[in-house]
């Protein structure tokens, strides 16, 4: 059985190495800085002993003041997992960084959070539409869409 | 020789028993010295048979009706009860039509199975213009014949017949293989019923 990390214990590991870059962190997650969320997710991925080689899924929730990424790491060699948070308070034209360079796996699913969320990821290679056609008019899986 | 105390029961010795096989066999021999002729009365019977007055409309109509071969276009999971009317429990080749293709090429019939999108609308019209004349469409499902649950979404085709001209519609959410089975009667019905000298 894949143990799942409590955000707790990884936030003060990430808070030793990178400070600032946690804003919040439960039982389940631990929500970061969108700002640092590359380098978090770089020491993530890099860290002995963490070594989160694997990104399961992303998310993302439109919660009407912000929306906020879900991402689900796993690691292959240790067989544990966590799930973080990074959040985007811009509704107009929201922005993050992408994570395609460390998980290529990403890169499918930032294009459909594009397409269907409308926030766009800083360093995709390929940012465009995946499910819809080019063309289509909004989001619609944002809540104000109708 | 009768067997005492039990009278009709009679016990044969090897010689009785030779004697009479031997009998047997020489009669048999010497009534069948000539071969039995072949029955041949059913011939001329067959000739009157094989002269069959019909039309050209009735043949044509029938030859089509029964050879009737299916392009798969499964969508969704309506494409699952048509895969089961393929399989052997329900067998669609009864009707002629067990060469499920997905080229369009030589199929007669285009059953829509399942939830159309407007992205994958382009392909169905493409697939459909590539079958040869004379070609009929199924729409099968409640998604296929108005978009279903999904008619008022952002990326469902309410209804192939947006798309292409359906000639039968199959409801049901998915509909069962029998319902199938009879919407390709329909089709059946329909086929039995053109003209040559109007529609080709």
């Amino acid at each position: 059985m894949t143990l799942a990390f409590s955000g707790e214990e990884i936030a003060s590991q990430v808070e030793e190495q990178l400070p600032g870059s946690i804003v919040d962190s439960s039982q389940d997650s631990l929500v970061v800085n969108s700002e640092s969320w590359l380098a978090v997710a770089t020491f993530l991925k890099d860290t002995p002993g963490l070594d989160f080689d694997y990104l399961t899924s992303i998310t993302a929730v439109d919660y009407y003041d912000y929306f906020e990424m879900v991402y689900q790491l796993t690691s292959l060699k240790h067989n544990h997992s966590l799930v973080v948070k990074t959040r985007c308070y811009e509704r107009e034209k929201p922005k993050l960084p992408s994570v395609v360079s460390l998980w290529r796996g990403a890169d499918f699913q930032e294009r459909e959070i594009y397409d269907l969320m409308g926030i766009s990821f800083d360093g995709h290679p390929n940012l465009k539409r995946i499910f819809l056609w080019q063309g289509f008019q909004g989001h619609p899986l944002r809540k104000d869409y109708l | 020789m009768e067997v005492k105390d039990k009278p009709g029961i009679y016990v044969y010795g090897d010689k009785q028993l030779d004697r009479a096989e031997g009998e047997a066999i020489e009669s048999l021999k010497a009534h069948c010295q000539q071969p039995i002729p072949d029955p041949d009365r059913w011939l001329a019977q067959e000739i009157q048979r094989n002269v069959l007055v019909t039309t050209v409309d009735g043949v044509l109509n029938w030859a089509r009706k029964f050879s009737l071969w299916p392009v798969n276009f499964g969508l969704a999971c309506c494409a699952f009860e048509m895969i089961a009317t393929a399989a052997s429990r329900f067998d669609i080749s009864r009707f002629g039509m067990e060469i499920f293709r997905p080229s369009p090429r030589q199929a007669d019939l285009m059953i829509v199975a399942g939830t159309l999108t407007w992205k994958m609308a382009p392909q169905l019209r493409r697939i459909y213009d590539q079958m040869a004349e004379p070609k009929w469409v199924l729409a099968m499902g409640a998604c296929a014949i108005s978009g279903g649950t999904f008619v008022q979404s952002y990326s469902v085709v309410p209804g192939v017949n947006r798309i292409v001209p359906v000639d039968v519609y199959v409801p049901g959410c998915p509909p069962r293989p029998e319902a199938l089975l009879y919407g390709i009667r329909l089709i059946h019905d329909k086929i039995s019923k053109r003209s040559i000298a109007t529609e080709g």
